[in-house]
């Protein structure tokens, strides 16, 4: 911020390649919004994965589903949008210029994130017990949801999918996590303004993005065949 | 110069809709639709994921780039999902000559 650019003078939190304060905001919305579509990309493979394997094992699938926990899902539901409101109000707050309410909502964010991943751990360690996780000590000898008999192989890709998709979601909340907590130490130097919250803005982005991924992994994953 | 910023009202009145669509997605799947379950059930995530894209991301307010970026990711999604069901779903069709 040494160098004076195009003869202004250099104003604080303002990158000497914009032009101004709202070009430069424009350029990191732009800029997380592709990475965000890569993201989109990414996850996107594992639900066409899901399409076409429910598709071809749509009675293992459900049967599969039922071993999971409705109300443990539905209350990380409940959690992760109580996580993306009080990330929209801590966005709120650092637009504003109120640093305390910036930091408090950071930490509410946390906190509910933590609870989601808590949560997740105890699912993980039900479907342990249960030697639902893939691999040699996989079991599985429920009928299907209409009393028909399931091929264990086909009961265990939902469980690899089940795996994979909330344990990459999972991973995405705990690099959110990592960077919420760098976010409370930057706000408590001052280092966000009404002009420059953009790695508040951005990070946002991010959570709210990983909130709709379980969107859809919720009811895809914990309630179908439940009729 | 900060963007546009929303009232705490409508962040609070999205997370509520938010809950009744996780309600309704919830108590839906209990019914027997037939076929019509997962329909219904992708309706609501559509409609709960466009809730929090256009007000918690701010699409809404945003410039006409940035939605262009974001339908630009929509738009490749469903052709991995259509393309793709194009195949799969089309596997048992007879394709033979002449019938």
């Amino acid at each position: 911020m040494s160098e004076m650019s195009h003869g202004h003078e250099p104003l604080p939190g303002l990158a000497h390649h914009f032009d101004s304060y709202d070009q430069q905001r424009e350029s990191a919305t732009l800029g997380m919004w592709a990475f965000i579509v890569q993201e989109v990309m990414f996850f996107g493979g594992l639900f066409v994965t899901y399409m076409v394997y429910r598709r071809e094992y749509a009675a293992a699938f459900a049967a599969g589903s039922h071993h999971l926990d409705v109300k443990l899902g539905a209350f990380n539901t409940a959690v992760l949008i109580a996580s993306s409101l009080t990330m929209a109000l801590a966005v709120r707050g650092a637009q504003l210029g109120k640093k305390k309410t910036l930091i408090g909502f950071l930490i509410a964010t946390i906190l509910l994130g933590s609870v989601f991943l808590g949560v997740k751990t105890v699912e993980y360690s039900h479907k342990w017990h249960e030697h639902h996780v893939p691999g040699p000590h996989f079991v599985f000898e429920s009928t299907g949801v209409h009393g028909e008999a399931i091929d264990p192989h086909n009961a265990r890709i939902f469980f690899s999918l089940y795996f994979a998709m909330t344990g990459l979601h999972a991973l995405h909340m705990v690099v959110g996590i990592g960077i919420l907590l760098w976010l409370i130490w930057q706000a408590s130097r001052n280092r966000f303004t009404p002009n420059n919250y953009n790695y508040v803005e951005g990070t946002g982005l991010y959570w709210h993005f990983v909130d709709i991924v379980w969107i859809f992994l919720f009811p895809l994953l914990y309630l179908i065949g439940r009729h | 110069m900060s963007g546009h910023v929303s009232p705490v009202r409508t962040y609070v009145l999205i997370f509520l809709a938010l809950l009744v669509g996780t309600a309704l997605t919830v108590w839906a799947a209990f019914q027997n639709l037939g076929p019509l379950n997962n329909v219904v059930m992708l309706t609501i995530a559509v409609v709960k994921a466009s809730l929090v894209v256009m007000y918690f991301m701010h699409v809404r307010y945003s410039s006409r780039l940035s939605t262009m970026t974001v339908l630009t990711g929509i738009f490749f999604l469903l052709i991995l999902f259509s393309l793709t069901l194009a195949d799969y779903a089309t596997r048992g069709w007879d394709f033979t000559a002449g019938r």
